[in-house]
């Protein structure tokens, strides 16, 4: 099956914050959580991007890597997830996310961390499928309804895409080609992984020494 | 005299058990297992699912998933 990825395409986001407010809406996320925000690059300048985003799901995520606890796991889909009910909320996984990407609701008065919140791909947690309880802590499971995320579905401009990776880098694609510019993804290398060089370079036959 | 032997051999043996150190490895991910995305569930809302598919079905799930995608293509449209 797929393997689900977001590509934002700066050339076309307007910074308008709608997949913020749509996802925002859609999980029921409390104040001062941001599964998804939109940065703006040379702000103010002349030619300023502006880019969604949010957990990226990678490929090799260090954010499985250093969680003490193992609370992370992959679905088949390829969409990173964790168990609340396992979080400690050390916040190692913030550390360690390039994106920014986890979250840590405040608790009390003396800035006492929750568990960690993060975008879930709409696909929930480990609680049963469009349960009451996964809704209370991971928000709405729209893949288990048929549907890709709530703030790729609701980009007025289809700056953000979101779903099987292969078919969004082909659309992609194709909107580079047609404009003939704008074909940086910001994140994916970082996310996903880059082809290698040295695989790259070296013409198929010939042994790498 | 021996007495006092057992009673030190016993405080010792208690001691030594106290102060040993306690196993820190993980018996296995504590995590819960999850479902797959488009299997059967007790907790879905079929008011919410997407038309055309039901829960169980992959292939109807893939294809449903697949037609969202292309939705966000404005060259194919």
């Amino acid at each position: 099956m797929a393997r689900m990825k977001f590509i934002c395409d700066a050339e076309r986001c307007i910074e308008c914050n709608g997949c913020v407010t749509a996802c925002k809406a859609e999980h029921d996320v409390p104040w001062g959580v941001n599964r998804r925000r939109v940065v703006t690059l040379n702000d103010g300048v002349a030619g300023e991007k502006s880019i969604s985003v949010a957990c990226m799901h990678c490929s090799d995520a260090p954010c499985m890597a250093v969680c003490p606890v193992d609370c992370f796991y992959r679905t088949d889909e390829g969409v990173v997830l964790h168990d609340k009910d396992v979080c400690i909320g050390c916040g190692y996984c913030s550390y360690a996310c390039p994106f920014g990407a986890p979250q840590f609701p405040t608790n009390g008065a003396f800035g006492l961390r929750g568990k960690m919140d993060k975008c879930t791909f709409c696909a929930g947690g480990p609680e049963v499928n469009g349960s009451d309880a996964e809704n209370a802590k991971y928000g709405r499971n729209r893949l288990s309804e048929g549907k890709l995320p709530a703030c790729a579905e609701m980009c007025s401009t289809k700056a953000l895409l979101g779903g099987d990776g292969d078919v969004v880098a082909d659309i992609f694609r194709t909107r580079v080609l047609n404009r003939g510019k704008g074909s940086e993804v910001w994140g994916w290398g970082t996310a996903y992984g880059k082809p290698s060089q040295a695989a790259a370079v070296t013409p198929v036959g010939e042994v790498k020494k | 005299m021996s007495a006092l032997l057992k009673l030190g051999g016993l405080a010792l043996a208690l001691l030594l058990v106290a102060c040993s150190e306690k196993s820190q490895a993980l018996g296995g991910p504590a995590r819960k297992t999850d479902t797959a995305a488009w299997g059967p569930s007790d907790g879905a809302k079929p008011g919410f699912a997407a038309a055309g598919w039901k829960g169980g079905d992959k292939a109807t799930w893939e294809a449903q998933i697949r037609t969202r995608n292309q939705a966000q293509n404005d060259y194919a449209r």
